[in-house]
């Protein structure tokens, strides 16, 4: 199966981010499955593939048919994500699997939640303490962010390395956001700044974590020759992979590698790329520590190296290879869920091309990556511009 | 007793937490290819053969990594903020969660040595905890 170029995604669509209260999820969601169609120049009636990912504040069942009930649709694929993280790029990657098996030719991959404003308190802390292990791991009373530090303390220890490390992150994706209208955090902030935040788990500090966030994006994914009519340049799929080795953290062989490795060599295969051809990525940023050890893992930085390379910023706009030029989870949003899919509506609007100061020069590869879990469960996606293929 | 989470037993995790209840860690022996895994198991994970025996755990190990929780998950833990969660390399092998209880803030470390103890949390749990060895 050659799936490499077979897909484009021809359609984008991000709904206002941040505190949206006037909307429910499921509106959210909507909304974004019709901009992302309008964008692609396409009509309700010609999808016959639905994606979403379950709401916390609205879940569902069946959410994804729920979404296409209320739409009107009766699409002949359609799937739920149960998960965030790695497992939106998994479901796009199955999703461009179906087309190219020939189960459906255009599949729209919407998600939105209402964190922000749609869950209560109380629902905050139930999903927080129901992650972990309920026998082996809830009963010590880690946070979500106290699970990441324990990656993040492992990683200081293994390369010498120091908080401005993580810092720099932060700092990096801030740079990006100050670019970036949509998003939410828009103050420059230095690592000072991020070093003078409050310690929330050690040694991660408040500008260490992503927001919380209500909102949500689509994407319009179809063949590849029926992409070619559509009202902007297609962005091709030029490869995928997954990888996986734990699911609680407790389990995890190494605590500063992980299956990014494995989902990152996957992807460059399929494409017959490797990490010098990317012109950005789009790395997931949950907490700061994760993008470092995801660079070394997808090759982008050298092991026990990326730390430095946010520091020198070369992530930074303008740098060696910009990445999470929207400003990721850290600074654009992040309503749960759905946060990876901006990576991804992100990658396709630089590979269009266009977007004033935020736009990367000469931008033909994208690599958008993300994890679920606790740096459990991993996908690896590449995007390219028709010059690629 | 606190209001802080119970482990909800199964069947499988049975033979587990009653041996946690006479001050016993329980670990799991392969026959076959000899690991030793945490936690409780049908099978050995590293091979796949059936019913690996369960074998009583030195209470010996190592702070693989941590970190001091200090916004707590839930009310139940307020109190005890800052509190430290820790993974745990055994002296056998495998890695577990834990928090380190009863010992100084500032001396907890990457590869300090711990000792097992328990915290007993209600009339049919006792879970088990480390601390610093002095
Ligand atoms: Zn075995």
């Amino acid at each position: 199966m050659a799936l490499k170029g077979s897909t484009a995604i021809i359609g984008v669509h991000d709904t206002r981010v941040g505190k949206v209260p006037e909307k429910s999820a499921t509106a959210l969601c909507v909304e974004a499955v019709l901009g992302a169609l309008a964008d692609a120049g396409l009509r309700l009636a010609d999808v016959d593939g639905l994606v979403t990912c379950n709401s916390m504040a609205q879940p569902h069942m069946y959410h994804a048919e729920m979404v296409a009930e209320y739409l009107g649709l009766k699409p002949r694929y359609c799937a739920t994500a149960a998960a965030g993280g790695g497992a939106t790029f998994t479901v796009l990657y199955q999703a461009a699997l179906a087309i190219e098996a020939g189960i459906c030719d255009t599949v729209v991959i919407a998600m939105a939640d209402s964190l922000r404003s749609g869950l209560s308190r109380e629902a905050a802390m139930v999903m927080q303490s129901s992650s972990g292990h309920a026998q082996f791991e809830t009963p010590y009373g880690a946070t979500v962010p106290g699970y990441y530090a324990l990656i993040a303390q492992a990683y200081l220890h293994a390369y010498d390395a120091r908080p401005e490390h993580f810092a720099a992150v932060a700092v990096s994706g801030r740079q990006h956001a100050c670019l970036n209208p949509a998003a939410e955090m828009r103050k420059p902030i230095t690592i000072e700044d991020v070093l003078a935040s409050r310690l929330i788990a050690d040694p991660l500090r408040l500008l260490d974590c992503s927001l919380v966030s209500d909102g949500g994006a689509a994407v319009v994914l179809t063949r590849a020759d029926r992409a070619a009519h559509a009202p902007h340049s297609p962005v091709y799929l030029l490869g995928a992979g997954e990888g996986r080795g734990h699911e609680h953290i407790s389990q995890a062989a190494s605590l500063t590698q992980s299956a990014a490795r494995l989902s990152g060599e996957r992807a460059y295969a399929m494409a017959g790329l490797s990490p010098a051809d990317v012109d950005l990525a789009q790395v997931y940023d949950c907490f700061t520590p994760v993008v470092l050890i995801e660079m070394e893992d997808l090759g982008l930085c050298g092991v026990g190296e990326a730390g430095d390379f946010f520091l020198r910023g070369d992530g930074a706009p303008g740098g060696r290879l910009p990445i999470n030029t929207h400003g990721g989870l850290l600074s654009h949003t992040h309503p749960g869920n759905p946060g990876s899919m901006f990576a991804l509506t992100e990658s396709v609007r630089q590979l269009r091309g266009g977007l004033g100061e935020r736009q990367v020069a000469d931008a033909n590869v994208a690599l958008v990556h993300a994890q679920g879990g606790i740096l459990s469960s991993h996908c690896t996606v590449l995007l390219g511009t028709e010059a690629t293929l | 007793m606190s209001d802080k989470p119970l482990p909800p037993v199964d069947a499988e995790s049975r033979a587990y937490w009653e041996a946690c209840n006479t001050g016993r860690l329980l670990l799991q022996r392969c026959a076959a290819c000899a690991s030793v895994q945490f936690y409780p198991r049908v099978l050995c994970a590293q091979c796949g053969a059936v019913s690996p025996e369960p074998v009583d755990a030195s209470g010996h190990g190592i702070i693989r990594t941590f970190t001091i929780i200090r916004r707590a998950v839930s009310a139940a833990f307020d109190a005890d903020v800052p509190y430290v969660v820790a993974l745990i390399e055994l002296a056998e092998g495998p890695t577990m969660m834990s928090n380190i209880i009863d010992s100084p803030l500032e001396a907890v470390a990457i590869g300090a040595p711990v000792q097992l103890t328990f915290e007993r949390r209600s009339d049919a749990i006792n879970i088990p905890q480390f601390r610093l060895v002095p």
